[in-house]
């Protein structure tokens, strides 16, 4: 089964129609000219395919292998105000990494960070699988109309949903406030959300699992529709009632799709910058930063650079160790594919 | 096998429930955008507004920059999408339809590309864009978009390229058209549904990118709408309704492009002509 790596990304929102449209996997038979993958094989030359590749291999090299390689070196750097202005470089070894790691404040950010993923995957999960065989459960007229409702929250723009969500969640005026006195939890009526960790954590987490579940659901609809329907009928001849015939047909069909998704969405909740950035500055007192924001504000919020620098290496390398565990379990399904 | 009432209805249920959930939101944007004043501050919220004022909208509007920043945000994002789906097509070209040495490994640098954590890298991008002297200008920013959304473009067109039968390729050339008359003539116009889907996603990206602007561009000249965005609510106080037809400014240009390129998108791949 397609777990369909190649069309999903860094935003939450892409066009679900391409998702749900299976693109057959690239089939290279027809070029391929005798036995082995021999280089030349197209009539342009052995070097057309190098050609077509440079300026896609230039680009990524210069605007993604630079800066990671500049993120390394500034890690190593004594940057502050003085030597940003006069154009300084000065080498600090080691010691912004053990200045980082020996620091209680980063510790507390990296534990903060985990629970939040954690929490935030977890939910959409859940919800976002509950949505989807719910989707598929549904008569043409009623799925139809939760697809619109999904599809909305999910190509709502994130700062533009951000903005939506502080209004919601006002202190005074807020929709959210009046709902809950008005259901009788009347200490609501004028509550800060923005004022504590909890609360401001609360209203960022609604925030993304509620823009996060349409991505899941309609994959996992699109999922369950690839199953043959003789298998749930062949089930409920061996006697196989709904939840059986849920556990031993649908669910060994969805789980490398559920597999693949919950590490997509470990991966980009763990680097959400503008839900949390926009909605309070990673306030109040700096107890909702996360790893990516905890790096911005130390980094040019502060003025330390080179500690920024050591922060964002230490977050890419954990990010890198979960991308390649994630490509390699897809690509264990792919083999052929590639 | 008769199911009962009950077991009939939640499902309904739910999903109508659901569908408030997940609209309320974007309903409420649009209906605080479209209230006066006084119904957006009463003490019971007025639900459906029945009093339609389109003053919010003119005093986003008539915000400082807000044309500029329209200009900038429209030229950043399709000057990046256009690049990406040039170079992407070329890459991708190559990826779906030849068999060279280190093919595999090509594609495994974009699929790793894609995943780039571009959020946690912006300290070093700064320092580069800085040290080019190329800070609070649209030039980087194209260039970065064009990196962000460039990994999906080719790995998503060279599915779509893959679907074009060779058969169609193979005839135009016996027919005496070299490889590259043979693409333009024969593939490229197949490609259009991928290419509508690719730049779907990069218009979405490049829109409504936040962490790179915020550090590279600090004159309110050279920055984008989600800045603008981001920093409505404090410039104009609590004016929710400005703030919402802001937001909604923003939100309806994605809106109707999602709906209008998904359905094309779709269509296209369906009617048969690409239909691997």
């Amino acid at each position: 089964m397609s777990v369909q790596t190649d069309r999903t990304d860094t935003g939450t929102a892409a066009a679900p129609g391409v998702r749900k449209t299976d693109v057959p996997p690239p089939d290279d038979t027809g070029i391929r000219k005798g036995k082995g993958g021999r280089p030349a094989g197209s009539r342009g030359g052995a070097s057309a395919p190098y050609a077509l590749l440079l300026p896609a291999l230039l680009a990524t090299v210069i605007l993604l292998g630079w800066p990671l390689i500049k993120n390394g070196m500034l890690s190593f750097q004594n940057l502050n105000p003085r030597q940003l202005i006069l154009h300084l470089t000065e080498w600090r070894g080691f010691d912004n990494y053990t200045d980082v790691l020996s620091s209680a404040d980063f510790w507390k950010v990296v534990q903060r960070t985990v629970v939040f993923t954690a929490v935030n995957v977890v939910l959409t999960m859940v919800f976002g699988t509950l949505v989807g065989l719910l989707l598929a459960r549904l008569g043409k007229r009623m799925r139809l109309v939760l697809l619109l409702g999904v599809v909305l929250a999910w190509a709502m723009p994130v700062i533009a949903a951000t903005t939506v969500y502080q209004w919601l969640f006002a202190q005074r005026f807020g929709v959210v406030n009046w709902l809950l006195a008005k259901a009788g939890w009347t200490s609501m009526a004028d509550y800060n959300w923005f004022g504590t960790q909890l609360s401001t954590f609360s209203v960022i987490t609604l925030l993304i699992v509620w823009q996060s579940i349409p991505f899941v659901a309609i994959n996992l609809y699109a999922a369950t529709t690839t199953i043959p329907k003789e298998l749930y009928e062949a089930a409920s001849i061996d006697g196989a009632g709904t939840w059986k015939s849920f556990t031993s047909v649908t669910f060994p069909f969805i789980r490398p799709f559920l597999w693949a998704t919950t590490f997509l969405e470990v991966i980009w909740i763990f680097k959400a910058f503008p839900q949390i950035f926009a909605m309070n500055k990673g306030g109040p007192d700096r107890l909702t930063e996360t790893l990516p924001i905890y790096a911005f504000v130390e980094g040019p919020g502060n003025q330390h650079y080179g500690m920024g620098a050591a922060i964002s290496f230490l977050t890419i390398l954990i990010l890198l160790a979960l991308t390649a565990y994630y490509l390699r379990t897809v690509l264990k399904q792919e083999e052929d594919e590639l | 096998m008769k199911r009962s009432l009950m077991a009939r209805l939640w499902p309904n249920a739910t999903a109508l429930v659901l569908f408030v959930v997940f609209t309320f939101p974007v309903y409420w944007m649009f209906a605080t955008a479209l209230k006066p004043t006084g119904d957006i501050i009463a003490d019971t919220p007025v639900f459906v507004p029945t009093d339609i004022t389109f003053d919010h909208f003119q005093k986003a509007l008539d915000a400082d920059h807000f044309w500029t920043l329209v200009g900038n945000s429209l030229t950043v994002t399709v000057l990046a999408v256009v690049f990406s789906l040039v170079i992407g097509l070329l890459a991708s070209f190559a990826l779906a339809r030849m068999r060279f040495k280190g093919r595999r490994h090509f594609l495994l640098t974009f699929m790793i590309a894609q995943m780039a954590p571009w959020e946690v890298m912006v300290i070093a991008i700064y320092m580069i864009v800085r040290d080019a002297d190329l800070l609070n200008s649209l030039i980087p920013l194209t260039a970065f978009y064009m990196i962000m959304v460039l990994p999906f473009t080719i790995l998503t067109l060279r599915g779509y390229v893959a679907a074009v039968p060779k058969e169609l390729e193979e005839s135009a050339m016996v027919d005496g058209c070299t490889r590259r008359q043979a693409f333009v003539k024969v593939i490229f116009p197949l490609l259009a549904p991928g290419l509508m889907a690719t730049s779907l996603f990069g218009f979405i990206t490049a829109w409504n990118e936040f962490p790179l602007v915020l550090i590279l561009n600090k004159d309110a000249e050279k920055q984008t709408l989600p800045l603008w965005l981001s920093s409505f609510e404090t410039t104009f106080g609590d004016d929710w309704g400005a703030t919402m037809a802001a937001a909604s400014l923003f939100a309806i240009p994605i809106l109707l492009l999602f709906v209008y390129l998904q359905r094309k998108a779709v269509s296209g791949l369906t009617s048969g002509a690409v239909k691997g």
